[in-house]
């Protein structure tokens, strides 16, 4: 194949040759993107048979359920509460125009809880921990720390992924309520308080529009938003290329490959969920 | 609660139970590395004789990293066997050759001391991989371990930034030989350092192999070293001078003798001398030559 190719990067010229040339291109983009999937599912396994078979130690959990469930705290609230005043800004707008503002209270509270809260935690997490952990793990990989991790008879996923993994995925539950809490109460306070909506019409739309199972909706997806980026990450660092630049590429490549798979991985949770709540209730009956 | 010392195997027993081993620790046998269509290594076959001090010496870029890697499991090879104490370590599973990689000391080219953990987290790591955290009287054992590589015991609550390259590597052979190994194996140990800290290092390797019948194998360009410490020396060279890789054993014997070696690339590395090689480099158009700290230095 790549002998056909040169012929034809040698002659330069015709239809045929601009046609292998593409074929080449986005082939080589296509094996590549098959085999970094085959490897991430490779890893996510050794992460699995590490997690059930070794306990995690103390003193490598502590340091990341910290960074990640403690030091992530400040900046998903105060995110939660800026999207709950920006989206009443918004939809006051246009539900003003078709005399529909009361109703504003069900809208953001039901767009914070089913989806801004998990997804806006979710990118709150990549952008703090999961470029971290990729330039962390990059670094170590890079000045060959991880070689002497093995070395000395510790295996780098039992000792450096699953304790991150176990973090991302056990304490993202706990921002994803908590950036819904803050985002319930900015879109009240600039609802009430600025745009004058009526604080108990705001406060029974909600109850009456927002239920049980779009708040539990909100928290399992946030688990596997959790799962994505702490794969993405490690995997991104495990795989760091040398030097600077490598570190650099690796942080980048984690928040954006890991970010784009939460958004997808995000539609099709929620047309899954949605599926199992038309199963379940299909007369639209809340869980609780 | 278990004493840190009765977790590490005892000096004494090691150096009786050492030398009456006989025969080779380490069997490589055709083993050869390759990448994409790069062949780095080729067909290298090695017997390292257990207490034996092995120096590894070569060009940059011949695969005397890769090699020493080899060893120890960290890198597959694509052919050929690594046995060590009768197994072959390509076999072994990872929970077996994790079990294992704790008879081997690995000192690294920058030491790769852990960042995020003081002097005295990084000796002791070793010691918490072997079994659980209920150990009672790790600090003494440090102190005693920074003390063989002479280093204060001061060294302990700082980091790896707070320290010279030459402490750095200090610290990396206590770590190194913290739970007195049987293979201990050297990336280096000399590069970075200037000729007495240099010298520090030789000496604390022939320490080491004095205290403790250690088998060493250590890679390195610095043919001062080579002469000091070696029992053994082993050249690797390319087959091609145009293309980096595809090497072999080009001289095995006492460090003593390489002097005497008839061929003249050996020679020509041996005294630091360039021939007809740079010729050849500046003949030549492929990056790998242009790659080379020879021509940098030749070019200036």
């Amino acid at each position: 194949m790549s002998n056909v190719v040169a012929q034809y990067n040698e002659r330069d010229s015709g239809l045929s040759g601009t046609l292998v040339r593409w074929v080449n291109t986005w082939g080589r983009v296509v094996i590549s993107g098959m085999s970094t999937v085959g490897d991430m599912a490779i890893f996510f396994w050794r992460i699995m048979v590490w997690m059930t078979t070794t306990r995690p130690q103390r003193e490598t959990l502590m340091p990341n359920f910290y960074a990640v469930g403690v030091l992530s705290l400040p900046v998903v609230a105060l995110t939660g509460t800026f999207i709950g005043m920006v989206l009443a800004v918004h939809t006051h707008v246009q539900f003003k125009s078709i005399g529909l503002e009361s109703k504003l209270g069900a809208v953001i509270n039901m767009s914070l809880v089913r989806e801004l809260g998990p997804v806006l935690a979710a990118t709150m997490l990549a952008g703090r921990v999961g470029s971290a952990m990729a330039a962390v793990i990059g670094t170590m990989r890079v000045t060959e720390q991880i070689d002497a991790l093995v070395a000395m008879g510790a295996n780098p996923i039992h000792y450096l992924v699953v304790p991150r993994f176990l973090a991302c995925v056990l304490l993202i539950p706990a921002l994803t309520v908590m950036a819904d809490f803050m985002g319930i109460v900015g879109g009240y306070f600039y609802s009430v308080n600025v745009l004058g909506i009526d604080h108990a019409q705001y406060l029974r739309n909600s109850r009456e529009f927002v239920g049980g199972f779009d708040f539990f909706c909100g928290i399992f997806k946030s688990v596997f938003f959790g799962a994505i980026i702490a794969v993405v990450s490690c995997y991104r660092g495990f795989n760091c290329q040398a030097g600077a630049e490598g570190v650099g590429k690796a942080a980048t490549a984690s928040f954006v490959h890991g970010f784009v798979l939460i958004l997808i991985v995000d539609l099709v949770l929620n047309i899954a969920l949605n599926g199992v709540y038309a199963a379940l209730w299909p007369r639209g009956v809340k869980l609780f | 609660m278990v004493p840190v010392s009765a977790r590490i195997p005892n000096s004494d027993n090691i150096s009786s139970e050492r030398q009456s081993r006989s025969g080779p620790l380490v069997i490589v046998r055709k083993l050869s590395v390759i990448f994409g269509k790069n062949t780095i290594l080729d067909n290298i076959s090695i017997e390292i004789p257990a207490g034996q001090t092995l120096v590894i010496i070569g060009e940059s870029g011949c695969g005397k990293t890769m090699l020493l890697k080899c060893l120890i499991g960290l890198l597959k090879p694509t052919r050929g066997e690594v046995i060590f104490d009768g197994r072959d370590i390509n076999k072994m599973g990872d929970v077996e050759l994790t079990k294992l990689r704790r008879r081997f000391g690995f000192v690294f080219q920058n030491a790769a001391l852990f960042d995020s953990m003081t002097i005295g987290q990084n000796v002791a790591f070793p010691l918490r991989q072997l079994e659980s955290e209920n150990f009672h009287g790790e600090s003494q054992v440090i102190v005693n371990r920074l003390a063989e590589v002479g280093l204060p015991e001061s060294v302990i609550f700082k980091r790896p930034a707070q320290l010279s390259g030459g402490m750095r590597k200090r610290v990396g052979i206590a770590r190194a030989l913290m739970l007195n190994p049987d293979l201990v194996l050297y990336d280096e140990p000399t590069t970075g350092l200037d000729p007495i800290m240099s010298d520090v290092i030789n000496e604390l390797m022939m320490r080491t192999r004095q205290r403790y019948p250690v088998t060493s194998v250590i890679v390195t360009h610095d043919m001062h070293t080579a002469r000091k410490v070696a029992d053994r020396v082993i050249m690797l060279y390319p087959q091609s001078r145009l293309k980096a890789g595809q090497s072999q054993v080009l001289y095995d014997g006492p460090p003593s003798e390489i002097d005497q070696c008839s061929d003249r690339r050996v020679l020509q590395f041996v005294r630091g001398e360039a021939g007809e090689r740079l010729t050849e480099m500046r003949q030549s158009s492929t990056g790998w030559e242009m790659e080379t700290p020879h021509i940098d230095s030749f070019d200036k």
